[in-house]
């Protein structure tokens, strides 16, 4: 049985009967409200602590779901880093790595252990750091956690949604790999994290780290540190405000960033095969602590922290993500009348605009479709208007023509009719001529004779 | 640009074995239960459970039993005379109780004044309102830009429905009320002061209640509709096989066979709350508390509320399309 107290809403309440009694109202129904809850001693066990259980039950049932994006130039061991942390072959084969831009390749895996069942979502980066011109590089990262955010925010704003079964693909840690230079951070690396450390968990970690001697090492990590202070580049820090993990997040605060060393190959180390790489003066265990990082990340991103950093992905960058995104889309809050409405009046009124405009295009474009068919038509029909008018004026050309041959042709006739008259009426004048000759001559004789 | 290679479920589905096999097999995923266990200690939980029933039969005493301590209005109520109120009233009162480290805000709402009334149409009204109004708060802050981290739950989770041991069948009053609120909330109906019924009386009682209840179509909790699998279901229809829960409630404690029981004492024996041969109480408490509170609690939050949205956000949307001028803000006829 247990006593609190509790200051509570800015009244301290001190002792069990001090309650503040707000009177409500619901719409015309007074409601007394007791505000201001007090703590009350329990008479015996009840039973509700067994909350959590149910609580990690109904999670247990339903799986769990963590996102990991790496980021890292190309040969900087992200893949088998990978397959180091959770003790498994992810990809079959290397990525190829002849793509212009940037490329974010998305794995989803099914891992069990004991009863918990987890599906994890690796994103890699394929050529980033590759190009001549990387002032591009950030961009498809950066597009490709805004698209996970968007998704979600849609699936939160849709009217019937089943965000109970939603596959959650928001990036919840992003490994930032930095290659062992040994000197300081490389300015794409700076560019980068400062685009991102707003939009997700950053954890930098040191590839590769074995090419770096302890000393080395030492500086190197404090050169980063200062720098991405310097540059005001927010990283993730282990949660502190737990007591149970306050203190193992504090120290491993300090040995941030992690120098890891990731193999999938195991050496034989005295009796035990450990997973290690070996070279000709020596092996680097990778599970050793004096050798590398390696158990320090595992121990925060997979076994301390993965809950909170789902936790931070949500409450935090999600929620920037999606206050900036509806206040670009002209959402306010300062209407608390008609709030509830103005977010999805809003929002369809500006599908709405945004539908009857295209529509508004799409009629334009029609309309200059249909004039231009109309133009054409004309044109053609304007053609063809002329060639009829040619068709027609050549006919009466060659009408013209035919008759006058015809009145040519007729006149000749005529001509030819008369003088074959002539010829006729010659002829017969002729043999009439010859007989009345005869006659005419036998009548000239008879006259001559009378 | 490029686009990000659309996710698919690998068929890789290692069983990494547990931290037995030496440290360099065992991942730690699993861990994320302890994690989600610590998180949970430190946010607490939030329970609303609301009371109905006619006075005098039990109510605040068995919110009193089942928390073990003083939460019902009464306790805070400063006169000490029962007025039965002319119209019904809305008493929501907090309080903050821990055991084991487990912090619960639990908020118990009473409706004194329920079905006193000679006539009691619409009785049920301003207890929908109530309901409809802790969804609309939830959905107000659910839609701001600028939101709290936690929304501070207010819905109500939980509605006990006292059932006046008559020993014969529900009244219309019952059969109204629940079949109303059977649709906007979990409903738990509970035979009130059962220490009147023998057991056989009890039985038939039970029985008869379960019959109408069918008959109307009546879905109290647990539903049939959300059991999530086989095993789910059977729990689920052993539950379904004694509702509703004859109960007696108390706050005194006797003695018993040398054990200080919580008890009603009368002439011909002492009624021992707790014990499931006398009542069914210790039922109640285990459904409510120990095994069905988180299902309780998700069954509001993701069917009831999301059905209260989707109706409200269907609203606006004619009302945007008729573009009416109605002032957005008031309720609309939600009640049924």
């Amino acid at each position: 049985v247990v006593y609190k107290r509790e200051r509570v809403g800015g009244v301290n309440v001190k002792s069990p009967v001090a309650i503040l009694l707000i009177v409500q109202q619901f719409n015309g129904l007074w409601v007394e409200v007791g505000e201001g809850a007090r703590a009350v001693p329990l008479a015996g066990h009840v039973g509700f602590d067994s909350m959590p259980d149910q609580l990690v039950n109904k999670s247990v049932n339903h799986g769990f779901c963590f996102n990991i994006l790496c980021i890292g130039e190309t040969g900087l061991g992200k893949s088998t880093l990978m397959d180091t942390l959770f003790n498994t072959k992810f990809e079959g084969e290397p990525t190829q790595h002849n793509q212009p831009g940037v490329q974010l390749k998305s794995n989803t895996y099914e891992l069990q252990e004991s009863n918990v069942r987890l599906k994890l979502t690796v994103v890699n980066t394929v050529g980033f750091g590759d190009q001549i011109n990387k002032e591009d590089s950030y961009k498809s990262i950066v597009e490709f956690i805004d698209t996970q955010f968007e998704a979600y925010l849609q699936e939160e704003l849709k009217i019937k949604r089943t965000l109970h079964s939603y596959h959650d693909t928001r990036i919840h840690a992003c490994l930032y790999f930095i290659a062992p230079t040994g000197h300081s951070l490389k300015s794409l690396d700076l560019v980068t994290m400062k685009k991102l450390d707003s939009k997700v968990n950053i954890i930098p970690i040191i590839a590769k780290s074995d090419a770096i001697s302890k000393s080395e090492l030492t500086k190197f990590k404090i050169k980063i540190t200062s720098e991405l202070v310097s540059n005001g580049v927010l990283i993730y820090q282990f949660p502190i405000d737990d007591e149970t993990v306050a203190e193992i997040n504090s120290t491993m605060n300090a040995h941030l960033p992690f120098a890891v060393v990731g193999s999938t190959e195991e050496v034989k180390i005295g009796n035990k095969m450990v997973k290690a790489r070996q070279y000709p003066w020596g092996t680097v265990q990778v599970e050793n602590e004096n050798h590398c990082d390696f158990v320090k990340l595992r121990e925060m991103l997979i076994r301390v922290n993965m809950e909170d950093l789902r936790e931070q992905t949500h409450t935090r960058h999600y929620e920037l993500y999606r206050r900036c995104k509806l206040e670009e889309m002209g959402f306010k809050d300062t209407d608390p009348d008609c709030k509830p409405f103005s977010l999805q009046e809003t929002y369809e009124a500006k599908r709405n605009e945004f539908m009857g405009e295209l529509q508004k295009k799409e009629e334009e474009m029609r309309q200059m479709f249909v004039q231009r068919v109309k133009e054409k038509e004309a044109e053609l029909k304007e053609a063809e208007k002329e060639l009829h008018e040619k068709f027609d004026r050549l006919k009466k050309l060659h009408q013209d023509e035919k008759k006058k041959l015809e009145d040519k042709k007729k006149s000749l006739d005529d001509e030819l009719n008369g003088f074959k008259q002539k010829k006729m009426a010659a002829e017969l004048l002729q043999s009439q001529a010859l007989q009345a000759g005869g006659s005419t001559t036998l009548k000239r004789d008879k006259e001559r004779k009378k | 640009m490029p686009t990000p290679a659309v996710p698919a479920a690998c068929q890789v589905e290692k069983t990494v074995p547990g931290p037995g096999m030496g440290d360099f097999s065992y991942v730690g995923i699993d861990a994320i239960l302890e994690q989600m266990r610590r998180k949970a200690m430190k946010q607490g939980f939030e329970l609303n459970i609301m009371v109905v029933g006619q006075s005098g039969l039990g109510k605040s005493t068995l919110m009193n039993t089942l928390f073990k301590s003083k939460v019902s209005r009464k306790s805070v109520q400063a006169t000490s005379q029962e007025k039965i109120p002319k119209t019904i009233h809305i008493k929501s009162v907090s309080h903050d109780i821990e055991e084991k480290g487990v912090r619960m805000k639990l908020t118990v709402i009473d409706t004194p004044g329920f079905g006193d009334q000679i006539n009691n149409e619409n009785c049920w009204q301003p207890i929908m309102k109530f309901i409809n109004a802790q969804y609309e708060q939830y959905l107000q802050e659910e839609i701001n830009i600028n939101r709290k981290k936690r929304i501070p739950d207010s819905r109500v989770h939980c509605c006990i429905y006292f059932i006046p041991p008559t020993g014969h069948c529900l009244r219309p009053l019952d059969v109204e009320f629940m079949r109303r609120l059977s649709k906007v909330v979990n409903i738990v109906p509970v035979i009130a002061k059962a220490d009147t019924l023998t057991l056989e009386e009890r039985d038939f009682f039970k029985q008869k209640i379960r019959e109408e209840l069918r008959a109307n179509g009546i879905d109290v909790y647990p539903q049939k509709e959300f059991d999530e699998d086989a095993e789910d279901r059977m729990i689920n229809d052993k539950i379904r096989e004694m509702i509703p829960f004859a109960v007696v409630g108390s706050d005194q404690e006797y003695q018993v066979n040398g054990r200080r029981l919580l008890g009603r004492k009368t002439k011909w024996g002492t009624i021992e709350v707790e014990n499931i041969a006398h009542c069914e109480f210790a039922y109640l408490r285990d459904l409510l508390i120990r095994t069905h509170m988180e299902n309780i609690k998700d069954i509001t939050s993701s069917i009831h509320y999301e059905v209260y949205r989707v109706r409200r956000l269907n609203e606006n949307n004619t009302a945007v399309a008729h573009a009416n001028g109605l002032p957005q803000h008031h309720m609309t006829s939600h009640e049924m």
